[in-house]
């Protein structure tokens, strides 16, 4: 099957691979044994989380409040992937559709007990995401992990087979682009809101309030709130986008 | 046994290339990259642990006790969202290709691109 230009590359690659992983191992055995390195700045960080912003899940006021710049350029490259999907997809979308409209609309259908359980899962899903979303200045979690889950729960409805309301999901897609510019946006927004308060990008300018109480952490509830809003909304739109040629495949 | 954590990672690395070069399917390819990520995560984990370190969350635990560092987290979870949206776009780009070659062979495609 593989030509011999293909053989050569493989050697090639293969080479390569043992020089690069084994370069890795032999570099790795050289880093601080596994445990036993401390990292004074990693440290210094976690243990002023709670007496500087009462929040207690220092990692998410890391993400959102101490490196809170780096975080707003890692949304919008969410945004942007996203945008690159639609992009992607739209064009040929408009092609195909052409050829087959009013094709039938017959979809194949889950068998009975795998939709009850999708749409009995979907809810609660949907709680623990917002959960997560909600308490992550509090409890492992935030707004990336909540966003996730909270897709999951459609993503549940998706494998249970009810096309039909993905679809009348789908029909608002405009929302869906709303939802996640109104979640990106909403971390610049906290950004610049941070610089006119104080005059600091970033800074967080909202009281700290006590540590444990759900507004702790100052403005990491809304920070997480707009990056959960975001994260749903963006996978959504790269999921409906991909269920659509999906569906498309289908009728032709 | 001190280094293991750090050779997983390697191994995953090596893994996930093996299958990125040898792979002749675009979406078994996009799987293989996912295994080279993975291999940063465990990279990154590893090299934040304490020994005898608690997570570093602040419920019920002391704010002066050992906990592992939260930073190599944080930018694990970046790491993370950076992989899906590369995952995505990929995917959207298999799409295009099959639709475009009708094939998702990476291979096959190069072919016909010189054709």
């Amino acid at each position: 099957m593989r030509s011999g230009h293909s053989r050569g590359r493989l050697l090639t690659a293969a080479v390569g691979l043992v020089l690069l992983v084994g370069g890795f191992a032999w570099a790795v055995t050289d880093l601080p044994g596994f445990g036993h390195y401390h990292h004074r700045y990693g440290a210094y960080l976690a243990q002023h989380s709670v007496p500087q912003r009462a929040a207690t899940n220092s990692v998410n006021v890391i993400t959102f409040d101490y490196r809170g710049f780096d975080t707003l350029g890692e949304e919008f490259i969410l945004f942007v992937a996203v945008v690159g999907v639609v992009v992607l997809l739209r064009r040929i979308r408009g092609e195909e559709e052409e050829g087959d409209e009013g094709a039938g609309e017959e979809q194949p259908r889950a068998s009975e007990s795998l939709r009850w359980l999708g749409v009995a899962s979907a809810a609660p899903i949907a709680v623990i995401g917002g959960y997560v979303v909600t308490h992550g200045q509090l409890t492992p979690g935030g707004g990336f992990q909540g966003g996730v889950i909270l897709m999951a729960a459609i993503t549940v409805v998706f494998v249970a087979g009810e096309f039909m309301l993905l679809l009348r999901l789908r029909a608002r897609a405009q929302l869906l682009e709303m939802g996640e510019a109104v979640g990106a946006a909403g971390l610049g927004v906290l950004g610049f809101a941070g610089l006119i308060a104080t005059g600091i990008f970033f800074k967080n300018f909202l009281p700290h309030g006590s540590r444990g109480e759900l507004f702790s952490g100052g403005f990491l509830f809304i920070a997480n709130l707009a990056v959960g809003i975001e994260v749903a909304g963006a996978i959504l739109m790269v999921l409906s986008e991909l269920l659509d040629q999906r569906l498309l495949r289908r009728r032709s | 046994m001190s280094v293991y954590p750090y050779l997983v990672a390697a191994w995953l690395l090596g893994c996930g290339l093996y299958g990125v070069i040898t792979s002749r399917n675009y979406i078994h390819l996009t799987i293989c990259l996912t295994v080279v990520q993975s291999s940063t995560y465990v990279l990154l984990l590893g090299v934040g642990y304490v020994n005898g370190g608690k997570a570093p969350i602040f419920a019920g635990i002391s704010e002066r006790s050992v906990v592992v560092d939260p930073i190599v987290q944080a930018l694990t979870l970046t790491d993370i969202v950076v992989e899906a949206t590369v995952v995505a776009l990929l995917l959207a780009l298999i799409l295009q290709a099959n639709k475009r070659y009708g094939t998702t062979d990476p291979d096959r495609t190069t072919r016909m691109h010189e054709e």
